[in-house]
Protein backbone atom coordinates (compact mmCIF):
# COMPACT_ATOMS: atom_id res chain seq x y z
CA UNK A 1 0.00 0.00 0.00
CA UNK A 2 2.49 2.77 0.74
CA UNK A 3 4.47 1.45 -1.97
CA UNK A 4 2.05 1.99 -4.28
CA UNK A 5 1.68 5.12 -2.59
CA UNK A 6 5.28 5.98 -2.91
CA UNK A 7 5.44 5.48 -6.87
CA UNK A 8 2.04 7.90 -7.49
CA UNK A 9 4.05 10.37 -5.19
CA UNK A 10 6.65 9.78 -7.15
CA UNK A 11 5.32 10.79 -10.36
CA UNK A 12 2.29 13.21 -9.37
CA UNK A 13 3.38 15.17 -6.53
CA UNK A 14 4.11 18.01 -8.54
CA UNK A 15 0.92 17.78 -9.97
CA UNK A 16 -0.89 17.33 -6.75
CA UNK A 17 0.99 20.26 -5.08
CA UNK A 18 0.11 22.58 -8.87
CA UNK A 19 -3.67 21.93 -7.77
CA UNK A 20 -2.89 23.84 -4.32
CA UNK A 21 -0.68 26.52 -5.90
CA UNK A 22 -3.41 26.90 -8.64
CA UNK A 23 -6.08 26.98 -6.00
CA UNK A 24 -4.44 29.90 -4.09
CA UNK A 25 -4.43 31.62 -7.30
CA UNK A 26 -7.70 31.27 -7.73
CA UNK A 27 -8.92 31.98 -4.36
CA UNK A 28 -6.80 35.50 -5.06
CA UNK A 29 -8.95 36.17 -8.17
CA UNK A 30 -11.96 34.94 -5.81
CA UNK A 31 -11.53 37.51 -3.23
CA UNK A 32 -11.53 40.61 -5.35
CA UNK A 33 -14.53 39.33 -7.26
CA UNK A 34 -16.27 38.60 -3.87
CA UNK A 35 -15.44 42.47 -3.60
CA UNK A 36 -16.98 43.04 -7.24
CA UNK A 37 -13.68 44.08 -8.79
CA UNK A 38 -12.58 42.55 -12.11
CA UNK A 39 -9.25 42.45 -11.74
CA UNK A 40 -6.60 40.79 -14.12
CA UNK A 41 -3.49 41.76 -12.48
CA UNK A 42 -3.02 38.35 -10.61
CA UNK A 43 -0.71 36.74 -12.85
CA UNK A 44 1.52 39.83 -12.70
CA UNK A 45 1.11 39.50 -9.11
CA UNK A 46 1.89 36.09 -9.00
CA UNK A 47 5.33 37.10 -11.57
CA UNK A 48 6.56 39.72 -8.52
CA UNK A 49 6.01 37.34 -5.95
CA UNK A 50 8.04 34.61 -7.77
CA UNK A 51 10.66 36.87 -8.88
CA UNK A 52 11.12 38.21 -5.49
CA UNK A 53 11.08 35.51 -3.21
CA UNK A 54 13.66 33.67 -5.74
CA UNK A 55 16.06 36.59 -6.11
CA UNK A 56 16.37 36.47 -1.68
CA UNK A 57 16.99 33.28 -1.93
CA UNK A 58 19.18 32.84 -4.83
CA UNK A 59 21.25 36.26 -4.28
CA UNK A 60 20.64 36.96 -0.77
CA UNK A 61 20.56 33.72 0.64
CA UNK A 62 17.70 34.64 2.93
CA UNK A 63 16.12 31.11 4.33
CA UNK A 64 12.56 30.01 2.33
CA UNK A 65 10.69 31.40 5.47
CA UNK A 66 11.77 35.14 5.01
CA UNK A 67 11.49 34.37 1.01
CA UNK A 68 7.90 33.83 1.24
CA UNK A 69 6.94 36.62 3.31
CA UNK A 70 9.24 38.87 0.43
CA UNK A 71 7.30 37.26 -1.90
CA UNK A 72 4.19 38.44 -0.31
CA UNK A 73 5.01 41.40 0.78
CA UNK A 74 6.29 43.08 -2.70
CA UNK A 75 3.06 42.56 -4.45
CA UNK A 76 1.24 44.11 -1.59
CA UNK A 77 3.30 46.69 -1.60
CA UNK A 78 2.73 46.92 -5.51
CA UNK A 79 -0.81 47.07 -5.15
CA UNK A 80 -1.18 49.81 -3.33
CA UNK A 81 0.78 51.78 -5.38
CA UNK A 82 -1.32 50.75 -8.60
CA UNK A 83 -4.67 50.25 -6.32
CA UNK A 84 -5.34 54.03 -5.21
CA UNK A 85 -5.90 55.15 -9.32
CA UNK A 86 -7.33 52.21 -10.51
CA UNK A 87 -9.74 51.18 -8.38
CA UNK A 88 -11.46 54.31 -8.78
CA UNK A 89 -12.55 52.63 -12.06
CA UNK A 90 -15.18 50.44 -12.31
CA UNK A 91 -16.34 47.15 -14.17
CA UNK A 92 -14.66 46.40 -17.01
CA UNK A 93 -12.33 49.89 -17.30
CA UNK A 94 -10.59 48.40 -14.81
CA UNK A 95 -10.22 44.85 -16.00
CA UNK A 96 -8.50 47.19 -19.09
CA UNK A 97 -6.35 48.92 -16.85
CA UNK A 98 -5.25 45.71 -14.84
CA UNK A 99 -4.90 44.02 -18.13
CA UNK A 100 -2.62 46.76 -18.94
CA UNK A 101 -0.45 46.90 -15.67
CA UNK A 102 -0.19 43.09 -16.36
CA UNK A 103 1.79 43.66 -19.86
CA UNK A 104 3.42 46.25 -18.09
CA UNK A 105 4.77 44.03 -15.21
CA UNK A 106 5.98 41.93 -18.15
CA UNK A 107 7.65 44.49 -19.73
CA UNK A 108 9.74 45.49 -17.12
CA UNK A 109 10.73 41.69 -16.03
CA UNK A 110 12.20 41.14 -19.79
CA UNK A 111 13.90 44.28 -19.64
CA UNK A 112 15.59 44.18 -15.96
CA UNK A 113 17.84 41.47 -17.01
CA UNK A 114 20.79 42.09 -14.59
CA UNK A 115 18.43 41.14 -12.07
CA UNK A 116 15.84 38.84 -13.75
CA UNK A 117 17.96 37.50 -16.30
CA UNK A 118 15.28 38.71 -19.36
CA UNK A 119 13.26 36.50 -21.73
CA UNK A 120 15.86 33.20 -20.28
CA UNK A 121 14.02 33.66 -16.96
CA UNK A 122 15.70 32.64 -13.81
CA UNK A 123 16.81 29.22 -13.60
CA UNK A 124 18.25 26.55 -10.19
CA UNK A 125 15.50 28.35 -7.74
CA UNK A 126 16.70 26.08 -4.78
CA UNK A 127 13.61 23.57 -4.30
CA UNK A 128 12.35 24.44 -1.11
CA UNK A 129 8.64 23.70 -0.94
CA UNK A 130 7.52 21.03 0.65
CA UNK A 131 4.40 19.18 -0.06
CA UNK A 132 3.13 20.35 3.88
CA UNK A 133 3.95 23.84 2.85
CA UNK A 134 1.75 24.21 -0.09
CA UNK A 135 -1.41 22.14 1.96
CA UNK A 136 -0.61 24.71 5.11
CA UNK A 137 -0.43 28.02 2.46
CA UNK A 138 -3.95 26.36 1.46
CA UNK A 139 -5.49 26.09 4.26
CA UNK A 140 -4.22 28.91 6.02
CA UNK A 141 -5.70 31.10 3.16
CA UNK A 142 -8.98 29.53 3.40
CA UNK A 143 -9.19 29.68 6.88
CA UNK A 144 -8.71 33.41 6.73
CA UNK A 145 -11.16 33.96 3.74
CA UNK A 146 -13.32 31.94 5.29
CA UNK A 147 -13.22 34.14 8.40
CA UNK A 148 -13.29 36.90 6.40
CA UNK A 149 -16.36 36.05 4.78
CA UNK A 150 -18.05 35.94 8.13
CA UNK A 151 -16.73 39.47 9.17
CA UNK A 152 -18.30 43.03 9.01
CA UNK A 153 -15.63 42.74 6.60
CA UNK A 154 -17.17 40.61 4.42
CA UNK A 155 -20.78 41.74 4.70
CA UNK A 156 -19.13 45.16 3.60
CA UNK A 157 -17.58 43.38 0.51
CA UNK A 158 -20.81 41.76 -0.25
CA UNK A 159 -23.17 44.96 -0.06
CA UNK A 160 -19.78 46.79 -2.33
CA UNK A 161 -20.48 44.07 -4.81
CA UNK A 162 -24.31 44.32 -5.13
CA UNK A 163 -24.18 48.19 -5.17
CA UNK A 164 -21.17 50.62 -4.38
CA UNK A 165 -22.85 53.61 -4.41
CA UNK A 166 -25.80 52.39 -1.89
CA UNK A 167 -23.14 50.65 0.48
CA UNK A 168 -21.03 53.91 0.37
CA UNK A 169 -24.24 55.43 1.44
CA UNK A 170 -24.64 53.04 4.55
CA UNK A 171 -21.28 54.23 5.45
CA UNK A 172 -18.85 51.30 3.97
CA UNK A 173 -15.64 52.66 3.34
CA UNK A 174 -15.93 51.53 -0.18
CA UNK A 175 -12.27 52.49 -1.55
CA UNK A 176 -10.51 51.03 1.70
CA UNK A 177 -12.61 48.16 1.35
CA UNK A 178 -11.61 48.03 -2.31
CA UNK A 179 -8.32 48.31 -1.37
CA UNK A 180 -7.84 45.79 1.31
CA UNK A 181 -9.47 42.81 -1.24
CA UNK A 182 -7.24 44.22 -3.75
CA UNK A 183 -3.90 44.03 -1.59
CA UNK A 184 -5.11 40.85 -0.20
CA UNK A 185 -5.56 39.19 -3.41
CA UNK A 186 -2.06 40.16 -4.23
CA UNK A 187 -0.46 38.99 -1.08
CA UNK A 188 -1.81 35.01 -1.88
CA UNK A 189 -0.87 35.62 -5.46
CA UNK A 190 2.69 36.28 -4.44
CA UNK A 191 2.38 33.48 -1.79
CA UNK A 192 1.85 31.37 -4.90
CA UNK A 193 4.30 32.73 -7.38
CA UNK A 194 6.49 31.86 -4.10
CA UNK A 195 5.92 28.56 -4.12
CA UNK A 196 5.22 27.80 -7.49
CA UNK A 197 9.40 28.94 -8.70
CA UNK A 198 10.46 26.80 -4.94
CA UNK A 199 8.56 23.93 -6.66
CA UNK A 200 9.47 24.16 -10.27
CA UNK A 201 13.05 25.42 -10.12
CA UNK A 202 12.77 27.80 -12.88
CA UNK A 203 10.72 30.99 -13.77
CA UNK A 204 10.68 32.95 -17.02
CA UNK A 205 8.55 36.02 -18.03
CA UNK A 206 6.05 34.17 -19.79
CA UNK A 207 4.88 32.59 -17.32
CA UNK A 208 2.88 35.89 -15.68
CA UNK A 209 1.38 36.85 -18.78
CA UNK A 210 -2.03 37.42 -19.80
CA UNK A 211 -3.00 33.50 -20.59
CA UNK A 212 -1.82 32.78 -16.81
CA UNK A 213 -4.43 36.18 -16.14
CA UNK A 214 -6.72 34.15 -18.03
CA UNK A 215 -6.06 30.66 -16.30
CA UNK A 216 -6.19 32.26 -12.86
CA UNK A 217 -9.77 33.47 -14.15
CA UNK A 218 -11.15 30.63 -15.39
CA UNK A 219 -10.68 28.64 -12.64
CA UNK A 220 -12.65 30.66 -10.39
CA UNK A 221 -15.12 31.25 -13.09
CA UNK A 222 -15.56 27.56 -14.02
CA UNK A 223 -15.99 26.29 -9.62
CA UNK A 224 -17.83 29.03 -9.35
CA UNK A 225 -17.29 32.12 -7.26
CA UNK A 226 -20.27 31.95 -4.95
CA UNK A 227 -17.98 30.60 -2.46
CA UNK A 228 -14.54 29.30 -1.60
CA UNK A 229 -15.08 25.69 -2.93
CA UNK A 230 -15.82 27.08 -6.17
CA UNK A 231 -12.34 28.15 -6.98
CA UNK A 232 -10.80 25.37 -5.16
CA UNK A 233 -12.51 22.77 -7.64
CA UNK A 234 -11.84 24.86 -10.42
CA UNK A 235 -8.23 25.11 -9.86
CA UNK A 236 -8.17 20.97 -10.19
CA UNK A 237 -9.93 20.57 -12.98
CA UNK A 238 -7.99 22.81 -15.11
CA UNK A 239 -4.93 21.36 -13.42
CA UNK A 240 -5.81 18.03 -14.24
CA UNK A 241 -7.88 19.03 -17.69
CA UNK A 242 -4.82 18.71 -20.15
CA UNK A 243 -3.53 15.82 -18.43
CA UNK A 244 -7.17 13.81 -18.94
CA UNK A 245 -7.17 14.65 -22.34
CA UNK A 246 -3.74 13.64 -23.55
CA UNK A 247 -5.36 12.28 -26.47
CA UNK A 248 -6.69 15.21 -27.97
CA UNK A 249 -3.30 16.34 -28.68
CA UNK A 250 -2.84 19.24 -30.60
CA UNK A 251 -7.10 20.03 -29.89
CA UNK A 252 -6.42 19.91 -26.05
CA UNK A 253 -6.23 23.52 -25.19
CA UNK A 254 -9.31 23.73 -27.75
CA UNK A 255 -11.28 22.25 -24.78
CA UNK A 256 -10.40 25.47 -22.18
CA UNK A 257 -11.89 27.87 -24.86
CA UNK A 258 -14.94 25.58 -24.93
CA UNK A 259 -15.69 24.71 -21.46
CA UNK A 260 -15.54 28.43 -20.29
CA UNK A 261 -17.75 29.42 -23.23
CA UNK A 262 -20.24 26.41 -22.49
CA UNK A 263 -19.88 27.18 -18.47
CA UNK A 264 -20.76 31.03 -19.21
CA UNK A 265 -23.30 30.18 -21.13
CA UNK A 266 -25.51 27.99 -19.12
CA UNK A 267 -23.88 27.87 -15.65
CA UNK A 268 -23.21 31.21 -15.22
CA UNK A 269 -22.78 30.32 -11.51
CA UNK A 270 -19.49 28.04 -12.09
CA UNK A 271 -20.33 24.08 -10.90
CA UNK A 272 -20.15 24.76 -7.24
CA UNK A 273 -23.41 26.39 -6.56
CA UNK A 274 -25.36 25.97 -3.41
CA UNK A 275 -28.34 27.56 -4.19
CA UNK A 276 -28.91 25.14 -7.77
CA UNK A 277 -28.01 22.00 -5.31
CA UNK A 278 -30.57 22.93 -2.96
CA UNK A 279 -33.37 23.38 -5.73
CA UNK A 280 -32.47 20.26 -7.22
CA UNK A 281 -32.80 18.59 -3.72
CA UNK A 282 -35.87 20.43 -2.90
CA UNK A 283 -37.23 19.43 -6.65
CA UNK A 284 -36.40 15.42 -5.91
CA UNK A 285 -38.24 15.90 -2.26
CA UNK A 286 -41.15 17.74 -3.45
CA UNK A 287 -41.31 15.09 -6.52
CA UNK A 288 -40.83 11.73 -4.34
CA UNK A 289 -43.85 13.38 -1.75
CA UNK A 290 -46.11 14.15 -4.61
CA UNK A 291 -45.34 10.46 -5.70
CA UNK A 292 -45.65 9.31 -2.24
CA UNK A 293 -49.37 10.86 -1.83
CA UNK A 294 -50.52 9.07 -5.31
CA UNK A 295 -49.98 5.73 -3.35
CA UNK B 1 16.66 58.91 -41.29
CA UNK B 2 14.31 60.69 -39.49
CA UNK B 3 11.41 60.99 -41.93
CA UNK B 4 12.17 57.20 -42.90
CA UNK B 5 11.08 56.66 -39.32
CA UNK B 6 7.77 58.68 -39.44
CA UNK B 7 6.97 56.97 -42.65
CA UNK B 8 7.69 53.73 -40.48
CA UNK B 9 5.52 54.70 -37.77
CA UNK B 10 2.77 56.17 -39.60
CA UNK B 11 2.13 52.75 -41.43
CA UNK B 12 2.80 50.65 -38.25
CA UNK B 13 0.24 52.97 -36.11
CA UNK B 14 -2.24 53.15 -39.34
CA UNK B 15 -2.25 48.79 -38.57
CA UNK B 16 -2.60 49.75 -34.92
CA UNK B 17 -5.74 52.08 -35.15
CA UNK B 18 -7.44 49.38 -37.99
CA UNK B 19 -7.53 46.97 -34.86
CA UNK B 20 -8.33 49.03 -32.40
CA UNK B 21 -11.16 50.83 -33.94
CA UNK B 22 -12.85 47.59 -33.66
CA UNK B 23 -11.88 47.09 -30.15
CA UNK B 24 -13.19 50.26 -29.21
CA UNK B 25 -16.28 49.87 -31.60
CA UNK B 26 -17.21 46.80 -29.85
CA UNK B 27 -16.77 48.15 -26.68
CA UNK B 28 -18.46 51.21 -27.04
CA UNK B 29 -21.79 49.61 -28.77
CA UNK B 30 -22.00 46.78 -27.40
CA UNK B 31 -20.45 47.51 -23.99
CA UNK B 32 -18.21 44.52 -24.48
CA UNK B 33 -14.28 44.44 -24.14
CA UNK B 34 -13.70 42.06 -26.73
CA UNK B 35 -11.01 39.92 -26.09
CA UNK B 36 -11.75 37.43 -29.36
CA UNK B 37 -10.54 40.36 -31.28
CA UNK B 38 -6.88 39.05 -31.47
CA UNK B 39 -8.42 35.37 -32.98
CA UNK B 40 -11.07 37.09 -35.80
CA UNK B 41 -7.49 39.38 -36.44
CA UNK B 42 -5.63 36.27 -37.03
CA UNK B 43 -7.96 34.67 -38.89
CA UNK B 44 -8.61 37.59 -41.47
CA UNK B 45 -4.71 36.78 -42.19
CA UNK B 46 -5.71 32.77 -42.41
CA UNK B 47 -8.54 33.36 -44.42
CA UNK B 48 -6.47 35.69 -47.00
CA UNK B 49 -3.66 33.40 -46.88
CA UNK B 50 -5.84 29.95 -48.08
CA UNK B 51 -7.66 32.27 -50.37
CA UNK B 52 -4.29 32.97 -52.24
CA UNK B 53 -2.81 29.70 -51.67
CA UNK B 54 -5.58 27.09 -52.41
CA UNK B 55 -7.85 29.74 -54.62
CA UNK B 56 -5.66 31.58 -56.70
CA UNK B 57 -7.29 34.44 -55.84
CA UNK B 58 -5.45 38.00 -56.18
CA UNK B 59 -4.44 39.97 -53.55
CA UNK B 60 -7.04 42.48 -53.55
CA UNK B 61 -9.92 39.71 -53.90
CA UNK B 62 -8.11 37.64 -51.10
CA UNK B 63 -8.40 41.40 -48.98
CA UNK B 64 -12.12 41.40 -49.61
CA UNK B 65 -12.43 37.61 -48.66
CA UNK B 66 -10.84 38.24 -45.62
CA UNK B 67 -12.68 41.06 -44.87
CA UNK B 68 -15.92 39.26 -45.65
CA UNK B 69 -14.91 36.03 -43.43
CA UNK B 70 -13.93 37.50 -40.45
CA UNK B 71 -16.87 39.91 -40.56
CA UNK B 72 -18.97 36.96 -41.01
CA UNK B 73 -16.80 35.28 -37.82
CA UNK B 74 -17.79 38.12 -35.92
CA UNK B 75 -21.75 38.00 -36.39
CA UNK B 76 -21.84 34.49 -35.08
CA UNK B 77 -19.88 35.45 -32.14
CA UNK B 78 -22.44 37.86 -31.76
CA UNK B 79 -25.33 35.75 -32.53
CA UNK B 80 -24.00 32.29 -30.92
CA UNK B 81 -22.45 33.54 -27.57
CA UNK B 82 -22.92 36.95 -26.74
CA UNK B 83 -27.03 37.80 -27.65
CA UNK B 84 -28.13 34.90 -25.11
CA UNK B 85 -25.62 36.34 -22.26
CA UNK B 86 -27.46 40.04 -23.53
CA UNK B 87 -31.10 38.45 -23.00
CA UNK B 88 -30.00 36.92 -19.52
CA UNK B 89 -28.61 40.52 -18.67
CA UNK B 90 -25.79 38.92 -17.74
CA UNK B 91 -23.36 41.38 -15.69
CA UNK B 92 -20.64 43.00 -18.03
CA UNK B 93 -17.61 40.77 -17.01
CA UNK B 94 -19.52 37.67 -18.02
CA UNK B 95 -18.99 38.29 -21.68
CA UNK B 96 -15.63 39.19 -21.79
CA UNK B 97 -14.65 35.85 -20.09
CA UNK B 98 -16.93 34.55 -22.98
CA UNK B 99 -14.46 35.98 -25.75
CA UNK B 100 -11.57 34.74 -24.03
CA UNK B 101 -12.71 31.52 -24.11
CA UNK B 102 -14.27 32.17 -28.13
CA UNK B 103 -10.60 33.41 -28.40
CA UNK B 104 -8.65 30.30 -27.07
CA UNK B 105 -10.72 27.89 -29.01
CA UNK B 106 -9.99 29.98 -32.25
CA UNK B 107 -6.52 29.90 -31.82
CA UNK B 108 -6.16 25.95 -30.66
CA UNK B 109 -8.47 25.58 -33.50
CA UNK B 110 -6.24 26.90 -36.57
CA UNK B 111 -3.19 25.73 -34.49
CA UNK B 112 -4.08 22.26 -34.79
CA UNK B 113 -5.62 22.35 -38.56
CA UNK B 114 -2.59 24.31 -39.59
CA UNK B 115 0.25 23.90 -37.19
CA UNK B 116 2.02 26.42 -35.23
CA UNK B 117 4.44 26.82 -37.88
CA UNK B 118 5.19 30.30 -39.23
CA UNK B 119 3.24 30.23 -42.97
CA UNK B 120 4.26 32.95 -45.87
CA UNK B 121 2.37 34.32 -48.53
CA UNK B 122 3.96 33.35 -51.86
CA UNK B 123 6.87 35.88 -52.51
CA UNK B 124 5.63 36.40 -56.09
CA UNK B 125 2.22 38.41 -54.91
CA UNK B 126 4.09 40.82 -52.92
CA UNK B 127 4.17 44.61 -54.48
CA UNK B 128 8.13 45.53 -54.14
CA UNK B 129 8.48 48.24 -55.77
CA UNK B 130 9.90 51.03 -54.07
CA UNK B 131 8.80 54.92 -54.30
CA UNK B 132 11.34 57.99 -53.63
CA UNK B 133 9.73 60.63 -52.20
CA UNK B 134 11.46 63.45 -51.27
CA UNK B 135 14.42 61.55 -50.33
CA UNK B 136 12.53 58.64 -48.43
CA UNK B 137 12.19 55.36 -49.61
CA UNK B 138 8.74 54.04 -49.34
CA UNK B 139 7.53 50.20 -50.29
CA UNK B 140 4.48 50.26 -51.97
CA UNK B 141 2.60 48.26 -49.60
CA UNK B 142 3.45 50.84 -46.74
CA UNK B 143 1.66 53.18 -48.96
CA UNK B 144 -1.25 51.19 -49.51
CA UNK B 145 -1.26 49.73 -45.90
CA UNK B 146 -1.54 53.92 -45.03
CA UNK B 147 -3.71 54.67 -47.63
CA UNK B 148 -6.38 51.51 -47.30
CA UNK B 149 -6.09 52.14 -43.27
CA UNK B 150 -7.17 56.10 -43.41
CA UNK B 151 -9.65 54.81 -46.42
CA UNK B 152 -11.83 52.27 -43.73
CA UNK B 153 -11.15 54.87 -40.69
CA UNK B 154 -12.75 57.62 -42.73
CA UNK B 155 -15.60 55.78 -44.30
CA UNK B 156 -16.49 54.54 -40.44
CA UNK B 157 -15.97 58.30 -38.96
CA UNK B 158 -18.17 59.36 -41.84
CA UNK B 159 -20.81 56.84 -40.81
CA UNK B 160 -20.56 57.27 -37.23
CA UNK B 161 -21.30 61.38 -37.92
CA UNK B 162 -23.02 61.86 -40.78
CA UNK B 163 -25.27 59.30 -41.10
CA UNK B 164 -28.42 57.53 -39.60
CA UNK B 165 -26.94 54.61 -38.84
CA UNK B 166 -24.35 56.19 -37.35
CA UNK B 167 -26.64 58.27 -35.12
CA UNK B 168 -28.62 55.24 -34.15
CA UNK B 169 -25.27 54.10 -32.66
CA UNK B 170 -24.40 56.50 -30.88
CA UNK B 171 -27.96 56.43 -28.67
CA UNK B 172 -27.62 52.78 -28.32
CA UNK B 173 -23.74 53.48 -27.04
CA UNK B 174 -25.69 55.86 -24.80
CA UNK B 175 -28.15 53.35 -23.77
CA UNK B 176 -29.71 50.59 -25.50
CA UNK B 177 -33.02 50.39 -23.70
CA UNK B 178 -34.21 53.76 -24.71
CA UNK B 179 -32.54 53.62 -28.09
CA UNK B 180 -34.92 50.51 -28.89
CA UNK B 181 -37.88 52.42 -27.19
CA UNK B 182 -37.00 55.68 -30.04
CA UNK B 183 -38.14 52.54 -32.62
CA UNK B 184 -33.90 51.75 -33.56
CA UNK B 185 -33.87 47.93 -34.31
CA UNK B 186 -31.07 47.64 -31.66
CA UNK B 187 -30.63 43.95 -32.30
CA UNK B 188 -29.99 44.38 -36.00
CA UNK B 189 -27.43 47.09 -35.51
CA UNK B 190 -25.61 44.93 -32.64
CA UNK B 191 -25.33 42.58 -35.49
CA UNK B 192 -23.96 45.38 -38.20
CA UNK B 193 -21.49 46.42 -35.35
CA UNK B 194 -20.26 42.90 -34.67
CA UNK B 195 -19.91 42.54 -38.14
CA UNK B 196 -17.89 45.72 -39.18
CA UNK B 197 -15.87 45.33 -35.84
CA UNK B 198 -14.58 41.83 -36.85
CA UNK B 199 -14.09 42.91 -40.43
CA UNK B 200 -11.29 46.06 -39.66
CA UNK B 201 -9.95 43.45 -37.53
CA UNK B 202 -9.76 41.05 -40.03
CA UNK B 203 -8.32 43.20 -43.08
CA UNK B 204 -6.22 44.14 -40.17
CA UNK B 205 -4.78 40.94 -39.72
CA UNK B 206 -3.98 40.54 -43.33
CA UNK B 207 -2.02 44.17 -43.96
CA UNK B 208 0.33 43.24 -40.57
CA UNK B 209 0.45 39.38 -42.23
CA UNK B 210 1.91 41.12 -45.33
CA UNK B 211 3.87 43.61 -43.54
CA UNK B 212 6.02 41.48 -41.25
CA UNK B 213 5.34 38.50 -43.78
CA UNK B 214 4.15 36.27 -41.07
CA UNK B 215 0.54 34.00 -40.11
CA UNK B 216 0.93 31.80 -37.17
CA UNK B 217 -1.62 30.89 -34.81
CA UNK B 218 -0.34 33.45 -32.33
CA UNK B 219 -0.72 36.20 -34.03
CA UNK B 220 -3.08 37.73 -32.67
CA UNK B 221 -1.93 38.16 -28.93
CA UNK B 222 0.99 40.63 -29.44
CA UNK B 223 -1.71 42.95 -31.15
CA UNK B 224 -4.51 42.52 -28.71
CA UNK B 225 -2.40 43.46 -26.09
CA UNK B 226 -1.53 46.35 -28.00
CA UNK B 227 -5.06 47.27 -28.58
CA UNK B 228 -5.94 47.05 -25.04
CA UNK B 229 -2.90 49.54 -24.57
CA UNK B 230 -4.05 51.59 -27.21
CA UNK B 231 -8.05 51.98 -25.61
CA UNK B 232 -6.07 52.68 -22.02
CA UNK B 233 -4.22 55.53 -23.81
CA UNK B 234 -6.85 56.94 -25.55
CA UNK B 235 -9.75 56.56 -23.87
CA UNK B 236 -12.27 53.78 -23.89
CA UNK B 237 -14.96 53.40 -26.20
CA UNK B 238 -14.13 56.96 -27.96
CA UNK B 239 -12.92 56.43 -31.76
CA UNK B 240 -10.95 59.71 -31.68
CA UNK B 241 -8.94 58.18 -28.77
CA UNK B 242 -8.34 54.43 -30.68
CA UNK B 243 -6.83 56.32 -33.65
CA UNK B 244 -4.82 58.77 -31.11
CA UNK B 245 -4.03 56.07 -29.03
CA UNK B 246 -3.09 53.25 -32.30
CA UNK B 247 -0.76 56.78 -33.99
CA UNK B 248 0.97 57.20 -30.51
CA UNK B 249 2.23 53.82 -29.74
CA UNK B 250 3.41 53.53 -33.06
CA UNK B 251 5.34 56.13 -33.21
CA UNK B 252 6.42 55.18 -29.71
CA UNK B 253 7.71 52.16 -30.86
CA UNK B 254 9.34 52.98 -33.98
CA UNK B 255 11.11 55.77 -32.59
CA UNK B 256 12.04 53.75 -29.19
CA UNK B 257 13.56 51.22 -31.83
CA UNK B 258 15.01 53.48 -34.04
CA UNK B 259 17.26 55.75 -31.55
CA UNK B 260 16.73 53.90 -27.97
CA UNK B 261 17.30 50.05 -28.92
CA UNK B 262 14.87 47.31 -29.98
CA UNK B 263 14.66 45.61 -26.54
CA UNK B 264 12.89 48.58 -25.42
CA UNK B 265 10.48 48.84 -27.92
CA UNK B 266 7.49 47.38 -25.19
CA UNK B 267 9.29 49.14 -22.55
CA UNK B 268 8.29 52.45 -24.21
CA UNK B 269 4.81 51.51 -24.73
CA UNK B 270 4.11 49.67 -21.89
CA UNK B 271 5.85 52.61 -19.94
CA UNK B 272 3.75 55.37 -21.43
CA UNK B 273 0.75 52.80 -21.12
CA UNK B 274 1.71 52.34 -17.21
CA UNK B 275 2.14 56.38 -16.44
CA UNK B 276 -1.57 57.04 -18.20
CA UNK B 277 -2.84 54.22 -15.60
CA UNK B 278 -1.29 56.20 -12.63
CA UNK B 279 -2.44 59.65 -13.69
CA UNK B 280 -5.66 59.31 -15.65
CA UNK B 281 -6.73 56.12 -15.80
CA UNK B 282 -9.78 56.90 -17.75
CA UNK B 283 -7.36 57.61 -20.88
CA UNK B 284 -6.59 60.77 -22.58
CA UNK B 285 -10.60 60.92 -23.99
CA UNK B 286 -12.02 58.75 -21.58
CA UNK B 287 -14.30 59.70 -19.10
CA UNK B 288 -15.13 58.08 -15.58
CA UNK B 289 -18.80 57.06 -15.69
CA UNK B 290 -19.40 57.17 -12.16
CA UNK B 291 -23.27 56.63 -10.98
CA UNK B 292 -24.34 59.87 -8.36
CA UNK B 293 -27.04 58.62 -5.86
Amino acid sequence: MTESFDNFWAIYSNLVLTIGINGLLALSIYLTLSCGLLAMANAAFMGIGAYTASLLTMNAGAPFSVALLGGMAAPTLVALVIGAPTLRLSGVYLAMATLGFGEVVRVAILNAESWTGGALGLNGIPQSTQWWHVVASLVIVLLVLWRLRRSRVGRAFEAIKEDGVAASLMGIGVLSHKMLAFTLGAAIAGLAGALNAHLTFFIGPSEFGFDRGVDILTMAILGGTGGLTGPVLGAAIITLLPELLRSLKDFRTMVNGIILVVIVLFLPRGLWDPLRFKQWWARRKAVTAASGEKR
Amino acid sequence: MLEQQLVNALSLGSVYALFALGFTLIFGVLGVINLSHGAVFMLGAYAALQAVVKLHLPLWAALIAALLFSGVVGMLIDVLVLRPLRKRNAPHLIPMIATIGIGIFFNNAVQGIFSADNQRFPSDLLPDQQVYFAGVQVSVLEIAIIVLSFALMGALFFIMNRTQIGRALRAIAESPKAAALLGINVEGLFLLTSFTAAALGGVAGVLIALYSNAVFPLMGQPILHKGIAVIILGGMGDIRGALVGAMFLGFAEVLSVAYIGSTMRDAVGFGLLFLVLLLRPQGLFGKVLERKA
